[in-house]
């Protein structure tokens, strides 16, 4: 029960207290507005270069910037404790680690597809996309999964700010490597061979590929194996977070370097 | 005279080396175009329409200028403020907007790193060529760009200073001037109506500049329109900062974040 309070009640309460910046005037411009100039940017480069479609890029780019609240929010969760002093308390703690620590991913991961969705629906009023109807509940799951995917990644990137100090700038290139490895600007036929098959490993490649089958009319159980893979993969980064996680711990315990930023 | 051109001189050194320290500089002027240049590059490769790869390159330098001007110069007063700078600043002798010049000038140039990155990235990874066809127009219109993005910077740190959330700003207008400038995309495919939009903004007749020195063309005309833009946003910056000053005197907010 005490675990089940830590993952709902505490992920909740630590997302409101770390992100009480994250005020509209802010959250607008940079979470809603920018992903939309994202889509057009890459759509009208696309058009320039005579590649795919509008929907094309509509719907790689929506799903893509889902890393932005993913990577920046799961670092700022555990690195944010460390700048409020905080971190320390909440490690000398009873609590167990696996809801203490995934417990604040699940307010990251809603506010990520939020993000992707209302991207989506943006994008492709825009642009004039057609969606057909029967599709959107399938795509609402694939939206939800690929920010699960990249939340996964954003607990690796959580651990690792335990160590690097300008975290910011490392999510920044991860967020651009996403954005040339998984296909949602250029087709991942068109990648160099070792590019395609890094994408394999990567967020976001199974649920964008999964996506736009959707935007075509595809039914659910014909891209089953992608949600799954996409699932799959995750959970394998999630699970490698934890475990950086904990080794951080026993690390910043060992050397007494909990405090340092 | 003599003395604000040294007072320019020793600013711009000063904040070109405290911005090359800054990891984030690093990124947004490095690896950040290198990451949309090869997208480009591999888009234009695939693509029907291949075009020049060389054309990528210059736009994607130039995005590059663009965001470290727009990052750096946007926050450049609110960060003076979190230095505990700003009064000292004001406080100076010179005129305030020859203490800010320097800074935006330096942000726009710290942007170069973006063009020199991009067309070796180019060369190195893309077989991209990099032979002018003007060389000597190059070499004129690449001072020219960067001065008029360097004033654009003071009229966006004396705008931005007087909206609270200046980096949710800079993230806003990123995207959209990449766009409207036509730095990755032909201008005639973006909507009519964009178009006024991006003759008053200087990374339009900048990369046109460095497009028409480098790829062939009279490079003349957007090198002069970069001057004369460099020219009015000069004069709009000038009265935007003393508008800012006065309102931070009369009502006691200078060192108020």
């Amino acid at each position: 029960m005490t675990s089940l309070r830590v993952f709902f009640v505490g992920g909740r309460m630590t997302y409101r207290a770390l992100f009480y910046w994250l005020t509209p005037q802010i959250y607008i411009p940079s979470l809603l507005v920018a992903p939309i100039f994202q889509i057009l940017l890459f759509a009208y480069i696309g058009r320039s270069a005579g590649l795919e479609s509008d929907e094309f890029y509509v719907v790689g780019n929506a799903l893509q910037y889902s890393a932005i609240p993913c990577l920046f929010a799961m670092t700022q969760m555990i690195g944010g404790e460390r700048y409020q002093n905080t971190l320390s308390a909440i490690l000398v703690s009873p609590a167990r680690r696996i809801p203490l620590f995934f417990g604040r991913a699940v307010p990251v991961v809603a506010n990520g597809a939020f993000v992707s969705a209302f991207s989506l629906a943006a994008g492709t009023a825009i642009l004039g996309v057609e969606i057909p109807l029967s599709s959107v509940p399938p795509l609402a799951l694939v939206i939800v999964v690929a920010a699960f995917s990249c939340t996964g990644l954003g607990l690796i990137n959580a651990a690792v700010s335990l160590r690097v100090r300008e975290n910011a700038v490392l999510t920044n290139v991860i967020f651009g490597f996403l954005l040339i490895f998984t296909g949602a600007n250029v087709p991942l036929s068109e990648l160099p061979g070792w590019m395609s098959a890094i994408s394999e490993g990567l967020p976001f490649t199974h649920a964008i590929k999964a996506a736009r089958r959707l935007t075509d009319g595809a039914s659910l159980g014909s891209v089953a194996g992608l949600v799954g893979t996409e699932v799959l993969i995750g959970l394998c980064y999630a699970a490698a977070g934890y475990a950086l996680l904990r080794f951080m711990e026993v690390q910043s315990r060992r050397h007494a370097s909990l405090e340092r930023s | 005279m003599k003395r604000i051109l040294r007072l320019l001189y020793r600013g711009w050194l000063f904040h070109l080396k405290s911005l090359t320290l800054s990891g984030f500089f690093i990124i947004v002027s490095v690896i950040s175009p290198v990451i949309f240049a090869s997208i480009a590059y591999l888009m234009f490769r695939a693509g029907a329409r291949p075009g020049s790869l060389l054309f990528v390159a210059i736009g994607a330098g130039m995005m590059g200028i663009w965001s470290a001007t727009l990052f750096g110069s946007g926050g450049a007063i609110q960060w003076q403020r979190w230095q505990g700078t700003l009064e000292y600043c004001i406080a100076a002798p010179p005129a305030f907007i020859w203490v800010i010049l320097p800074l935006t000038m330096a942000t726009a140039t710290i942007g170069l790193y973006s063009l020199t990155s991009t067309l070796v990235w180019g060369w190195l990874f893309f077989d991209v060529p990099f032979e002018l066809a003007h060389p000597a127009w190059f070499i004129i219109a690449l001072p020219a760009a960067v001065l008029a993005l360097g004033l654009l910077g003071l009229v966006l740190a004396s705008t931005f200073v007087l909206y609270r959330n200046a980096n949710a700003l800079s993230n806003l207008l990123e995207y959209p001037v990449w766009l409207v400038t036509g730095l990755l995309t032909g201008l005639a495919l973006l909507p009519g109506w964009t178009r006024p939009i991006s003759w008053v903004l200087a990374p339009t007749w900048g990369v046109k500049a460095l497009r028409e020195a480098a790829l062939g063309g009279d490079p003349a005309f957007p090198v002069a329109m970069s001057l004369a833009l460099g020219i009015a946003y000069l004069v709009i910056g000038h009265y935007c900062l003393l508008y800012f000053e006065k309102l931070a005197r009369e009502r006691a907010t200078l060192a108020i974040a």
